[in-house]
């Protein structure tokens, strides 16, 4: 292994290990349980950066070298037996394989020649090393195989890694001063204690470091089951983080606790993962390898279609289906998107690490991953496009719509987010798997600084709350704010930077550079695929319609977006406070407001990696570093002739420049931002006053976009309730009241009266009888007795009378008495 | 010459005597006085068919000395305790002595 290999080994390890040392060693010590999580976070940032930077380096140096091997680092261990291999995992059979074309030449050489000498042992450790370097040699096809587990860096992995362990490291920082480290210590557990320090402070930053361990872990896998591993690990984290609080409760029925929030969320992901699990199974069954690079080869990918006929590419699309279940529940997208507006109910960091930096985006990252089995269901019929788009594209307006009627201040970000993840989603729907992934980065960058601005605004207006001695109104509640801007500026200031490019604030922002490219890739298949434009040779394609739905439905809730937006940060911070607890809220203190300054440089600067080339039609002026990086990671892939339409956006080296979605992406931020001005910004809203959005809108619309499209409550009517229903009735009343329990008393009840009838036999047979028996041979004994007199003549008297006897047989026997 | 069955008639005879003492009498010293009765019958039909059969060997009279010391020996024994049964319960009669069967 070389060093590249073995820091992307350690990347996980830091926080992992941290998990572990604050669990078992550092559990009474807050000080030194926070620096060890952040010691370990700050290893993988400095290991991810390293790794990630090196990758850059070689796309700086040479593009058309990065495009020709997109697997700068790739290392593996044999981990588990497959089929009869009883041999060494680092036997001889393993050279004797064919050697795969993106594996380094120079070391397949050195293989081949050590092969046949292995006997010096410097020869043998360059053996070693080829073996090591050669992913996927680890093939003996006559005795079986070992299933590898590794660790794989591409462009894709290596933006993950300089975007996730960072921003995961800033919510720590901010995470010791949420938990109000060094302030008087807090005495209840499993609520928050305003004002003083978090008793389980070690806890959550021992879970926070798993947390972020296995989402490096799921970053660096090079197979779906590593990754499935990582998931699954976060599954677990995100259900005791949210459920963090968990002796909290409300006298509000219709707000969800803690408690049942974490509940929640793990069942509603666990229906997506079942999916997914069985997703990955048949694309196991289909390819033979859980590794991507492997699967995703262009003979790979043609053996697959082969092996699926009758149904072909459609299968791979099936596959990609259920793949996709799993990011459908992961990164919340409709219908499974309910889990994570309650999630809101963990602490913020909780929701900065799992709506921005981990949970959700794994999800996206999973499908980026398997993105040439989406493209091939893209292919093979346009019903994957609508599928895929339509639910991105659906989510994204359907939760910006249910953001607009909030009041909760997390509420909002919360269905921001499953708006934003419906945009990535959407994009991937239309192949635009870069765009996705630009949007990925740049989302999670605001994202987390919005979450942690909003959790500094709690944070203040819970100490408002204390101060007053209030503890009945909301501290999240934005109509009880207002008038923060003043004695929060920090807050305010970083809060407005996300808030903008949330809300894709033309030029600046990154938000706008992502979005404009979901859209202009949008714009882009419509025009193309179905008006013909731009030298297309397939004008009429129905894909494009998918491509036509996307942009209008996603430049609606663009605006949306930037009209919610603008919403929030004018109840939040403009105007007059309009409670007593926004009244006495303060800024917070510097382990907060720090890691919102240097996310707010993100929001903005994050963006400007992905300026496109023809931006304005110029040529040669800008470069879009973003596209080309990653588009290199299935560059490969997606130009080898496999794909037959020109679907895919990427087979393309850059989008032509395009009017109508710049404009259109200028024209629905600034539209939602100057109307969110002219109804929040001009009159801030007066204490008591009722929110204008809900005077415009008409009551039973508004009713139904504040309860969410009541989704809960159709899910509670179609799945829960018959659920309770078969369970309580079906299975606990007639099943197992009924059947299993009938079952069991009758055979009790059976036992129990062949026991009384073998009771009354006992008695009579073996209790009188015996004791009869036993009687009566006691009465013979006492007749008996009387032999055994003492006396010594009655002895002689009979001993004489038996000689006598005696001797008369056998003088009788001699005389032949007996006829012998 | 005196035929060999009539020693063994008188033998017999003085057997049958010395049974019914045993049997018959209560007192334990009498009953060892039987005893020798009938061990002294023994002793006449050894030395008449010694005498009758083989009287060049000396078997037939070894094994009458042999009686005498064994029948010596076993009143010695025999009249010790009873004498000392007497001390203990000042009775020498058979019935009473039926402790042994315990």
């Amino acid at each position: 292994m070389d060093m590249l290999e073995i820091l992307t080994w350690l990347i996980p390890a830091g926080p992992l290990l941290a998990f572990v040392l604050i669990l078992l060693v550092t559990n009474q010590n807050k000080r030194l349980s926070f620096l060890l999580a952040w010691a370990g976070i700050i290893a993988s940032v400095g290991l991810a950066w390293f790794v990630s930077f090196n990758v850059v380096g070689v796309f700086l140096e040479s593009e058309k070298e990065l495009k020709k091997h997109p697997v700068q680092v790739a290392s593996s261990i044999a981990w588990l037996p497959i089929g009869d291999y009883y041999g060494d995992p680092q036997g001889a059979a393993y050279a004797e394989a064919p050697a795969k074309d993106y594996a380094d030449d120079s070391h397949s050489e050195d293989a081949s020649h050590s092969a046949d000498d292995g006997h010096s042992e410097d020869v043998a450790y360059a053996d070693e090393e080829a073996k090591a370097d050669d992913y996927g040699k680890a093939v003996a096809p006559e005795t079986g195989t070992w299933f590898r587990l590794g660790v794989s860096v591409d462009p894709l992995t290596a933006v993950m890694l300089f975007m996730v362990p960072f921003a995961v490291f800033m919510i720590f920082v901010y995470s010791v001063g949420y938990h109000n480290f060094g302030k008087p210590a807090g005495h209840f557990l499993g609520i928050p204690n305003h004002g003083q320090e978090e008793p389980l402070f070690t806890r959550f930053f021992a879970l926070m470091s798993l947390f972020a361990g296995a989402m490096l872990t799921l970053v660096v896998a090079d197979n779906l089951l590593l990754i499935f591993v990582g998931w699954e690990i976060m599954g677990f984290c995100s259900y005791s983080l949210i459920g963090f609080w968990y002796a909290r409760s409300y006298d509000d029925p219709k707000r969800v606790p803690p408690r049942e929030a974490s509940i929640k969320a793990f069942m509603t992901t666990r229906i997506a993962d079942v999916v997914m699990l069985m997703g990955l199974v048949f694309f196991y069954r289909t390819f033979g390898t859980l590794n991507y690079t492997e699967a995703f080869t262009s003979d790979s990918l043609v053996n697959a279609i082969d092996i699926l006929q009758p149904f072909g590419a459609a299968g791979l699309g099936i596959m990609a289906l259920m793949i996709f279940t799993g990011t459908v529940g992961k990164s919340a997208q409709f219908p499974l998107h309910v889990w994570l507006p309650d999630a809101m109910e963990g602490p913020t960091p909780v929701s900065a690490v799992i709506h921005a930096a981990a949970m959700v985006s794994a999800g996206i990252y999973l499908v980026l991953r398997i993105f040439p089995l989406i493209g091939m269901a893209l292919e093979a019929s346009p019903g994957f496009a609508w599928t895929i788009a339509g639910i991105g594209a659906f989510t994204a307006l359907m939760a910006a719509t249910i953001a607009v009627a909030q009041n909760d201040v997390k509420g909002v970000l919360a269905y921001s987010t499953i708006s934003q993840l419906g945009f990535m989603i959407a994009a991937i729907g239309i192949g635009g798997y870069i765009a996705a992934a630009f949007h990925l980065i740049t989302h999670a960058y605001f994202k987390a600084l919005l979450f942690m601005g909003s959790g500094s605004v709690i944070h203040g207006m819970e100490h408002g709350a204390e101060h007053v001695h209030d503890h009945h109104s909301d501290p999240q509640d934005m109509r009880l704010m207002g008038g923060l801007r003043e004695k929060m500026p920090t807050t305010f200031w970083t809060f407005v930077v996300g808030g903008m490019a949330l809300s894709g604030f033309p030029v600046i922002t990154a938000g706008f550079w992502s979005k404009d490219e979901i859209l202009a890739e949008a714009w882009y298949v419509f025009t193309y695929d179905f008006l013909g434009q731009h030298g297309s040779s397939h004008a009429g394609d129905p894909f494009g319609l998918v491509g036509l739905m996307v942009f209008v439905v996603l430049c609606i809730a663009a605006f949306l977006t930037a009209f919610y937006t603008t919403r929030q940060i004018c109840l939040t911070f403009l105007g007059k406070p309009r409670s007593e607890l926004a009244e006495h809220a303060h800024e917070s203190d510097g382990y907060m407001t720090t890691p919102l300054v240097i996310l707010s440089f993100f929001a903005i600067g994050a963006g400007w990696v992905g300026i496109p080339d023809t931006f304005l039609g110029t040529e040669g002026v800008f470069y879009n570093y973003f596209h080309h990086f990653v588009g290199a990671t299935l560059y490969e892939t997606v130009n080898n002739g496999l794909y037959k339409l020109d679907l895919i956006p990427h087979k393309i080296a850059s989008l032509p420049f395009m009017i109508t979605p710049l404009a259109a992406s200028i024209v629905v931020a600034l539209g939602g931002i100057g109307l969110g001005w002219m109804v929040y910004g001009r009159k801030p809203l007066e204490k008591g006053a009722i929110d204008p959005v809900a005077k415009v809108i008409p009551a039973p619309i508004y009713d139904f976009l504040q309860n969410k499209w009541y989704l809960d409550e159709l899910y509670k009517a179609v799945f829960v309730r018959p659920v309770v229903f078969f369970s309580e009735v079906v299975v606990y009343e007639v099943m197992d009241k009924g059947l299993i329990n009938g079952f069991l008393h009758l055979v009790a009840n059976l036992t129990y009266r062949l026991g009384e009838v073998m009771r009354v036999t006992e008695n009579a047979v073996f209790g009188d009888g015996v004791d009869w028996l036993s009687d009566r041979f006691l009465d013979l004994t006492k007749e008996f007795r009387t032999f055994q007199s003492g006396k010594i003549q009655e002895y002689a008297l009979l001993s004489v009378l038996i000689a006598f006897v005696f001797t008369a047989f056998i003088i009788l026997l001699n005389a032949g008495a007996f006829g012998i | 010459m005196i035929p060999l069955s009539w020693y063994l008639i008188v033998a017999a005879a003085l057997f049958c005597i010395g049974m019914y003492g045993i049997l018959a009498r209560r007192n334990a010293v009498a009953m060892l006085m039987a005893v020798e009765l009938t061990l002294n019958a023994v002793n006449i039909n050894l030395i008449a068919f010694w005498r009758y059969t083989d009287p060049s060997s000396s078997a037939g009279v070894a094994w009458a000395i042999f009686v005498f010391t064994v029948a010596a020996a076993e009143a010695a024994v025999g009249l010790a305790l009873i004498i000392s049964i007497y001390r203990q319960r000042e009775s020498v009669i058979a019935e009473e002595l039926d402790i042994l069967k315990y």
